[in-house]
Order: structure tokens, then C-alpha cells, then sequence
């Protein structure tokens, strides 16, 4: 049966340029300027979706955002869109369109035994289930629930489309083209202030788009075309504002879906603009409310405005006869445009005395206007057949279509993202915005101005006073269309139908809410409007309730016998409409989701068989290909190769940081907790920092180059946090110390040469500098001058062998990496990665990042004895709290395997060896190695005691391998002890 | 938010780094007990309205200062 014509003249589409997209597999033609939504009205695809719970038919509603019905997936395979409102989809040639929610199809839907199910789907069904009947009932229901109810299916393929985000400023914001809007934003732009103009539409005018009146027409002409001859104005098309943040933040996002971009070109699908404005004209306009009655929910049951939207814009109207049912004046407006395309219209008007103009007006249409009547019910299953009207005239009528004249309700939402609650306005029955900050202004129908030239009068007011707000004071004010009277615009509130059929009546279509899940809400109670949107899943659709909240939080405010204000609305937060994440994402996907640090020395290790692994945003040597293919047998053998031989390191992730100044010996002696005032010329020392409360942050290496300047190392992952807390120290506490600190990270490489054979090494290297062990004893640093670079010698080794590090300027890194090599070649030298340095460490029992995790105390990690006992340092008070000094803290340990056959890993969770194995535990590993040099498993490990427990056997549990293993608590220093290699 | 650095003017958020409370006074280096430390550093105010707080143009020119915010409403009261 036909229920939509495409009128043959007139519309805002193109009929010189037809489109063909693909609904359903099939073809489906239109022109430029339909939306898919109106594409599918003119081809007569009137049932187009199924309910999100019951699978009901359902049709297009709307002709805007707030569409809850008309969802489509977009696109396919990797790009594939779904719950996309066909209201706002242009239509162009390619665009590919699936329903959803239906199988096979919305027309022959098999799931629709979902209606028959709807005792199931009550409000509070979920809450419900996930409590009972039975244990696990939660389980039971979900794969059935997932498969049943639910929208589109999004694709797991990488998104193929490029995003871009950006930054933008400018002095005023309007947003919103409708008559205010444009007023405001001209009225701005004539001040020379920099407008951006923001509509969320194809094209500017707002409600002007769907009116047919010559004067309003050339009026939006004149007004755009200014617009776009003002220098310092920007306008955009398809760009909604998404929500607004503090100090004028808006978040602007640009859909440029129909120019079909191509990646591969640079060209971005969507463009996210992080804009500050200094002033906001918000002018966002209104939408229409349904009306709640029997079977509200059928195909061509629309909102009244949305189908003189698609009369006059689209050129689609229905075939022949049209209901409207109205509590208020607007209604007329629809009935008038649609009698113009020839439909044959009857008004049912819920109230008792209607204003007479509008009678006469509709008189002079031949449209019918039925006073005190409403709908009983609405017959037709994929369709409507007959509307069933009750009241003062209880007839029915065979209809094409109905259409639903509830009143406006403000679009608050931005205004509200402030966290300003909107305020019940009871002359248009529906909330306006509640306040503006100073920066911030309201025009128009989002304030509860109706009528166009008192819309216009508004936004010219607002725009004006905006761009004075923001400097700039003279201006010419923007004017209405000649011969415009507004119309009187009286509502009625009526909020349910008196007389119902016997169909649900919806409240929210997207969410499948009706008047009896409210009715529920409310004797269950959950009356307030949290709990109600919360219990119902009213509101919670990718609609965000746009055309049900009102109609939703007055039903319970019935229901409660209390007045809307009093009921109030829920929470409006970003973002105002749906929007894709990749449009959130940008260009930080993939290997951009994060910055990547680059040692001065990767070039190198990448030619020369590195394998990298991620340290933070660094990328490190991991191991070496001469070493092997696989981490686990490579870093054994590097290890090898520094234990008997001579390796070479790269450590330029270290933090370096310059200290200097005549405090600067002062300075390092409070934030270390060892002594620094006397460290020597020449001399480095290792130092720990406390954070005020006592708790281990870092560990380094200091050396003192000269009586004022200090070159100290921080661990790669706390060089950030370890600079600004010498800043903040510096430029907030201790103002007295004449001290700089500037960090050298970037600017110098380090490099270890670690291994019985480093001197050999050295002196293969530099044969001109001396670096016996007078020279360069165990803990000295020199700087010294190769081939006119300076370098800087540190004699300090993390491994626990005899080991130097030569540290130079960034530039100098590879040359001088490659010469070392060369040069100590008949030696055996090779590079080794960070696995094996790790591992090394963990041998000789030296603390790192694992072990520093900012929960332990100096006594935990067995460094109590490096304290100054007379100086003070930061942390020293508080190091001495209770609950620091107990016994039974967890402190570091060394871990031998006892059973050869089993392998240990990191974070297995420590017990003694009668504990159950449940739950915490008594400690954890921290760090684990092979020890080549005890040829066999050894870790480092948090235990309760700690070293009270030395020779003890415990047990580590790995639970998610279901592994345990028996290890024996030894000290941490696996090799060494006296230190005899250091000093050789 | 937009935050005033003293040297480089009005910026973004995102180039700062919060810093805590700036209402207390420290304990001068070498001075106070385990109680006046402890009441330092874990015993705080928690105003709904303006508040005295350190910042750092962490991503600029790492400047560290003190700010008086509205923790209620983010409205940025100037340099304190």
C-alpha cells in the first residue's frame, strides 16, 4: 500500500542530480539534498526498523537528530557504522545501508516473538534477573538477552577512515542556524568579531529548512550569503557541537561523510575541533514531543513538525489523508503545508477552545479540526490503516499517516553541561535553560521564543551582546523578514491520552519504554527521575531520550501527584549526540596512540640485529641477534659475555640531570638520604630520594664535576618525576638555595662498558687517557677530551663487574659507540640489551624500577644503614612512623629455585611453606633471572620479615598456570659480596 | 580550564601538571617533628569552592606556582 508520494515540484533537492545508494542489498534512488531518511520515505519504505525489546514494526518518526527509530548500519566490513539515524545521513552515491535489530528482515521478522515474550521485558527486567530466581540466572538469561534485544553490530576490523583533531579559538561561538542563530551569528559578524558559526544540519536555516514562505526564504539566502562575504566569520555545515566544558571549551565534531574521503588521500572522515571561545551564543532550537496513546509506536505514527519537514524540504508527503493530533498551536503550521501538497488533513485537538485564527486558517485549507479530541488507538500492523480518535469526536479514520503535535521541548542540553539545571517554563509546558555563565547566552526557541521574528529579535539581541562581552562594541543589529507576524503559540499540557486502547502506549521508542513500565517504576519505587531512567533503561538509547524525557518525567510526575518542577529532569551530559570513536581517537591510533622515545643510539642497534621492547614510551635493545633468536636463550648468553669478558650497553634512557649552583652540594644533600655535602671533585656517589612521607621514589648516581656543579642519573622511568620534584623543592620551598638543575636526557648518551675486561677495553678505546685504577678508582669520574669531544668517564657498574660508563653528547653517541666496538674487538666486545643488564643486576641483589614501586620504605629495601643519622634529608621524620618501622613489612629478599625442573616467574605470589595457598599472600616477586653464575633460577622478592627469614623455604604460586614451586630465602646479593670486582 | 602561567600567560590545562595543596605551610628543612610532618602531609582540607593550589607548566616552561581554583567550578580565581 503507497503511504508517501515525492511531490513532483518544489523541495531543497536537486532533481537534476539523482543518487543511487543500496538499502537492504537492494538499490534505492534519491537526489542531492535527501537524507536517507527521506530517501526511504519517497521510495514508500514505511516500515523500516524493529523494536529494540519486542521487535514492533517501526518507521521513521523524525526528520532530525532526535530520531529513534530509523537506525541504520552504514558502510560495510571495515567500515561499518551501525546505529547511525538515517535523519541526519546524507544521501550519496555509495551510501550502503543495512536495518538492524531484524532477521531476515524489518517486514518478515522472526524474532518479533519477542512481542509475545514482553512480560519478560517489564522494567527492572534486568535488575531483576541478575538477582533471581535462581542462582546464576544472570548467566542463564545473557546470551539470550544479547542475541535478542540490542541495535547494530559494530565490526572488529581496524578502521580504514583517517579522523583528525585540531584546536581552534575564536570570540564568539553561535551555535545553531535557525532564525536566531543566523541573527546572532550576523549580528556578531558585523561587530568584526571572529564568528564561528556551528550547525549541526546539511545546510543553515534551521526550522526555516522546513518552511515553504518565499520572504523567510530570501531572508536565510541574504543572511548566509553575508556571512560567507565576512572575512571573520566561519560557518560549518554538519558540525554538531558535542558538549562544552569549562572556561568556553567546546567540542565541536564535522561529519564530511558525503564527500566520500579517502584516507589513502589524506582526507579525514571527521574532524573533532577542541574550540575555545571567549563568548557562546547557544541557539540549538527545539524539537517536538510525541504524544503518548494506544499503539503510538506503528509505521507512520510521526512527530507533525517532521512531516511538513519532508512536505516542504524534501518533497515527500503522504499519499493521501493525514490525522494530526495536537495539544497546541503549532500543529496548524504542519496541517496548512501539508494541505499545500495536496493531502487531505484532520486536526484532533485535545483542547475544549482553540484560538480562532487558527481555525479560519485551517477552514481556509478544507483541513477538518476536530476540538477536545485525542487518539484511542492506531490499527494497521506494518502500517497505519485507520485511526480510531475519542473524545468529543470519537470516529475513526482511514488514514496514510499520523502526526504527533506534543509541544516543543528546548534543546537545553549544552546549556546544561555546566551543571546549570534547567527550569520548567509553564507557558510552553517545558524546561528552558535555568542560567548562563557571564560568558554564555541563549537565543531563541531554546529559551522558550517561538515565532519567527521574535526568534530573530532574540538572536540578534544575543549576538550583539556577545560580541560586545568580547570587546566589540558596535554593531548593526540584524532585523526579521518584512510582514512577519508571529502567530499565538497556546499549549495545553496533556501528557497521556484520557481514553486508551488496548496497545502499549510508548513513552520512549528507542528504548521500547511504555506508559506501563512507568506506572511499574513508580509502584516499585523508583520514582525519581534517576531511578525511574535507570530502572526503565528509559532515555539510555543512543537518543538520549531527545523525545521522551519530558513526556517520561511528567507521567511520573502524575503517577506521584507532584508538579514537573518538582519531579525535575535528569542530568544532560556530553555528548549532545552520538559520535564515533575514531573521531575521539584522531590520528593517535596505532603507532601514533603514544609519543616513542628514541635512544641517540637506536639508528645503530637497529642496523645491527636489535630487538626493541617497549620501556614506558621508550624503545629499547632488548637483546642481540649475534646472542640468539629468542630473548629467553639470548640474554643467558650476553650475560656470559659480561661476566667473563666485556660487553657494551646502552643506557642513555637513564635521567640525567645538571645541577648547579654555589647550594647545589646543599641542595643534593637534603633530597638524598646519604651524605652528598662532601662528596669530592671527581668522586660519584649513590643516592636515594624519600618522597615527605618516607617512601622510596628513586635511586641514582651523582657525580660531582666541579665545587658547584653536579651531574646526576635518575632511573629511566622517574627522570620526569624526579625533575619537577626538584623543581617544585627548588622554586617552592626552598627558595634560599642558589641552585639550577636542567635536565640533559636528550642531550647526552651513556653507554656501559661492563665486564672483567673493560679497562682492557677502555684502553683499546682511548689509548692517550689513563684509566688505571689510581686514575679512575672504583667510584671516580673524569672528564676528559677524545679526538675534541669531551667525555665523561664514571667508574660505576650496575652489573656488579668491573664496569665504566662513558657518557657524551647525544650527537657524538654512535661514532664514539662504533669506535669502542672496533677498537676493543680482539677483546671479543659485543653489545648487550636490556634483558641481560636487567638480569645482571638482579644478581648482584641492586634495587630497580620493580623493587622502587613507591610503597616501600628505605628499611624495606635494606638501604636503612645508607642514612644519615645526624643530617636531615627529605622523609626523615615521617620515615619513623609506626606503621614504617613494623616488623612484619614486606622487604626485600633474594630467591633461590629449589626445584630444578620448574621455572620461576615474575609476580608469583609468595607463602611460607604451611600456608595455604589463598588470596594475598606473604609477599611477591618482583624480579627473576637464570643466574649463570649459580646455574639456576633466582629472584628478587617483597616478603613479610623480610631477612628474618633468611634460609627459610617458602613457596611461590603462580595460580593463573597453577604452578608452585619451593624457594629458599636468601640474601639479595647473589655474587660479590666483597665487592673485590668493582674495585679490581 | 585556562591557567595563567606567570611567565607565558593564559594556556591550556593539558601543558600543567597539579601539584597539591598550597594552603599549608611546610616544615622548614631540618625543623619539625613526626606529628608536625604528618599533620603536613596527610591532613587536608577539602573546600567546595576556591582553593589555593600548586601547578606546574609542566609542558612549557616548568614554572611552578600557586593558583587559586573554584574545585566546585573550575573557575580560575588568578595567581595566589
Amino acid at each position: 500500500m503507497k503511504r508517501f508520494r515525492r511531490l513532483a515540484a518544489d523541495g531543497r533537492i536537486d532533481r537534476a542530480r539523482p543518487v543511487g545508494a543500496r538499502f537492504d542489498g537492494k538499490p534505492l534512488q534519491g537526489f542531492a539534498g535527501d537524507t536517507l531518511a527521506s530517501a526511504l520515505l519517497a521510495n514508500n519504505k514505511v516500515l523500516v526498523a524493529r523494536s529494540f525489546k519486542y521487535h514492533r514494526p517501526r518507521g521513521i518518526v523524525s526528520a532530525g537528530i532526535e530520531e529513534p527509530n530509523g537506525l541504520f548500519t552504514l558502510g560495510e566490513d571495515a567500515t561499518t557504522e551501525p546505529n547511525v539515524a538515517a535523519t541526519v545521513t546524507d544521501l550519496y552515491d555509495g551510501l550502503i545501508a543495512r536495518s538492524q535489530n531484524a532477521w531476515p528482515s524489518p517486514d518478515f521478522d522472526l524474532m518479533s516473538v519477542n512481542s509475545l515474550l514482553s512480560p519478560l521485558f517489564q522494567s527492572g527486567f534486568y535488575y531483576k534477573t541478575f538477582m533471581g530466581p535462581f542462582k546464576g540466572s544472570w548467566m542463564f538469561y545473557e546470551p539470550f538477552i544479547r542475541r535478542a534485544a540490542g541495535l547494530g553490530t559494530a565490526t572488529d576490523l581496524p578502521d580504514p577512515d583517517r579522523y583528525e583533531t585540531r584546536y581552534e579559538f575564536c570570540d564568539v561561538l553561535v551555535i545553531g542556524s535557525g532564525p536566531a542563530g543566523l541573527a546572532a551569528a550576523l549580528t556578531a559578524g558585523r561587530s568584526g568579531a571572529r564568528v564561528i558559526l556551528a550547525e549541526q544540519d546539511s545546510d543553515f536555516g534551521g526550522s526555516l529548512l522546513s518552511g515553504s514562505d518565499a520572504e523567510h526564504e530570501a531572508w536565510r539566502t541574504a543572511s548566509v550569503a553575508e556571512l560567507q562575504g565576512l572575512d571573520n566569520v566561519k560557518i560549518r555545515t554538519r558540525t554538531t557541537v558535542q558538549g562544552l566544558y569549562d572556561a568556553n571549551l567546546a567540542v565541536l565534531v564535522e561529519r564530511r561523510d558525503h564527500l566520500k574521503p579517502n584516507a589513502r588521500k589524506g582526507q579525514s572522515r571527521q574532524i573533532l575541533t577542541s574550540l575555545r571561545a571567549k563568548m557562546i551564543v547557544m541557539a540549538t532550537g527545539s524539537i517536538e514531543r510525541p504524544m503518548v496513546f494506544s499503539n503510538n509506536d506503528r509505521p507512520g505514527v510521526m512527530l507533525a513538525s517532521a512531516l511538513r519537514t519532508y512536505a516542504n524540504r524534501y518533497a515527500v508527503a503522504p499519499e493521501k489523508r493525514a490525522v494530526i493530533v495536537t495539544n497546541n498551536d503549532s500543529a496548524y503550521d504542519a496541517a496548512v503545508d501539508l494541505a499545500k501538497a495536496g493531502v487531505a488533513v484532520t486536526i484532533a485537538d485535545h483542547r475544549a477552545t482553540v484560538e480562532a485564527s487558527h481555525f479560519a486558517r485551517a477552514a481556509s485549507h478544507g483541513i477538518a479540526v476536530f476540538p477536545a479530541t485525542g487518539i484511542a488507538d492506531v490499527e494497521g500492523a506494518k502500517g497505519i490503516s485507520r485511526v480510531k480518535l475519542s473524545g468529543a469526536h470519537a470516529v475513526s479514520i482511514d488514514c496514510d499517516v499520523l502526526g504527533m503535535a506534543g509541544g516543543w521541548s528546548p534543546v537545553v542540553h549544552l546549556s546544561s553541561h555546566g551543571g546549570i539545571k534547567p527550569k520548567y517554563d509553564e507557558a510552553i509546558a517545558g524546561f528552558v535553560p535555568g542560567g548562563f555563565a557571564p560568558t554564555q547566552f541563549g537565543a531563541g526557541a531554546m529559551m522558550g521564543v517561538f515565532g519567527l521574528a521574535a526568534a530573530v529579535a532574540d538572536g540578534a539581541n544575543a549576538g550583539a551582546k556577545a560580541a560586545s562581552a568580547a570587546g566589540f562594541g558596535k554593531t548593526r543589529l540584524v532585523y526579521p523578514p518584512e510582514h512577519v507576524t508571529d502567530r499565538t503559540y497556546a499549549i495545553l499540557p496533556v501528557w497521556s491520552a484520557p481514553q486508551h486502547g488496548k496497545g502499549k502506549a510508548f513513552v520512549d521508542f528507542q528504548s521500547d519504554v511504555t506508559t506501563k513500565d512507568v506506572k511499574n517504576a513508580h509502584q516499585e519505587g523508583y520514582q525519581s527521575v534517576e531511578h525511574l531512567k535507570r530502572y526503565t533503561t528509559l532515555g539510555m538509547g543512543t537518543d538520549q531520550g531527545k523525545t521522551s524525557n519530558i513526556n517520561a518525567l511528567a507521567l511520573m510526575a502524575e503517577h506521584r501527584g507532584i508538579s514537573i518542577p518538582e519531579a525535575g529532569t535528569t542530568t544532560f551530559r556530553p555528548p549532545y549526540a552520538p559520535l564515533t570513536m575514531g573521531a575521539i581517537a584522531g590520528r593517535t591510533v596505532g603507532a601514533h596512540f603514544r609519543p616513542v622515545r628514541r635512544s641517540p643510539l637506536h639508528d645503530w642497534h637497529e642496523k645491527n640485529g636489535a630487538t626493541f621492547i617497549d620501556a614506558g614510551l621508550w624503545k629499547r635493545a632488548w637483546y642481540y641477534a649475534w646472542a640468539g633468536n629468542s630473548p629467553e636463550t639470548a640474554y643467558v648468553k650476553e650475560m656470559e659475555l659480561v661476566r667473563r669478558n666485556v660487553g657494551l650497553s646502552d643506557v642513555s634512557t637513564l635521567g640525567k640531570i645538571d645541577v648547579q649552583g654555589p647550594d647545589a652540594a646543599e641542595f643534593l644533600n637534603r633530597i638524598y638520604v646519604n651524605g652528598f655535602a662532601k662528596l669530592p671533585v671527581g668522586k660519584v656517589r649513590y643516592g636515594v630520594m624519600l618522597n615527605d612521607d618516607g617512601v622510596v621514589i628513586d635511586d641514582g648516581t651523582t657525580a660531582r664535576i666541579s665545587d658547584t656543579q653536579f651531574y646526576m642519573t635518575t632511573t629511566t622511568a622517574q627522570a620526569g618525576e624526579v625533575m619537577s620534584w626538584l623543581e617544585y623543592l627548588l622554586q617552592c620551598h626552598w627558595t634560599e638555595l642558589n641552585v639550577q638543575v636542567a635536565s640533559l636526557t636528550d642531550e647526552w648518551a651513556g653507554m656501559a662498558v661492563s665486564g672483567p675486561k673493560a679497562r682492557e677495553a677502555l684502553k683499546l678505546a682511548f689509548p692517550d687517557i689513563d684509566v688505571s685504577n689510581e686514575a679512575l678508582p672504583y667510584m671516580g669520574c673524569r672528564d676528559v677530551v677524545f679526538e675534541g669531544v669531551t667525555l665523561r668517564l664514571l667508574r660505576m657498574s650496575f652489573s656488579g663487574e668491573l664496569a665504566y660508563e662513558v657518557h657524551v653528547g647525544a650527537d657524538h653517541a654512535i661514532p664514539l659507540w662504533e669506535h669502542i666496538l672496533k677498537a676493543a674487538a680482539p677483546l671479543g666486545i659485543r653489545p648487550y640489551g636490556l634483558e641481560a643488564l636487567a638480569s645482571l643486576r638482579i644478581e648482584k641483589g641492586h634495587v630497580a624500577g620493580l623493587e622502587l614501586d613507591h610503597r616501600n620504605t628505605l628499611d624495606d629495601l635494606g638501604l636503612g644503614k645508607m642514612a644519615g643519622k645526624e643530617k636531615d634529608y627529605v622523609g626523615k621524620a615521617l620515615r619513623f612512623r609506626e606503621d614504617c618501622q613494623s616488623p612484619d613489612r614486606w622487604s626485600l629478599v633474594g630467591l633461590e629455585l629449589m626445584e630444578p625442573d620448574k621455572k620461576l616467574r615474575g609476580g608469583s605470589i609468595l607463602f611460607a611453606a604451611n600456608d595455604e595457598i589463598k588470596g594475598h599472600g606473604r609477599g611477591y616477586i618482583t624480579s627473576v633471572t637464570w643466574s649463570t653464575e649459580l646455574n639456576k633460577f633466582i629472584a628478587l622478592g617483597l616478603f613479610q620479615g623480610g631477612l628474618k627469614h633468611e634460609g627459610e623455604e617458602i613457596v611461590a604460586a603462580f595460580p593463573l598456570r597453577n604452578e608452585q614451586a619451593k624457594l629458599k630465602i636468601v640474601s639479595p646479593h647473589f655474587i660479590d659480596h666483597e665487592g673485590a670486582r668493582l674495585n679490581a | 580550564m585556562i591557567i595563567p602561567c606567570p611567565w607565558c600567560g593564559d594556556r591550556d590545562h593539558s601543558e600543567f601538571r597539579y601539584g597539591g595543596d598550597a594552603t599549608k605551610d611546610r616544615p622548614k628543612h631540618g625543623t619539625g617533628d613526626l606529628k608536625e610532618w604528618h599533620d603536613y602531609y596527610f591532613l587536608f582540607d577539602n573546600p567546595k569552592g576556591p582553593h589555593t593550589e600548586y601547578w606546574q607548566h609542566v609542558l612549557g616552561c616548568r614554572r611552578w606556582f600557586r593558583l587559586s581554583r573554584n574545585i566546585a567550578t573550575n573557575e580560575i580565581g588568578g595567581l595566589a
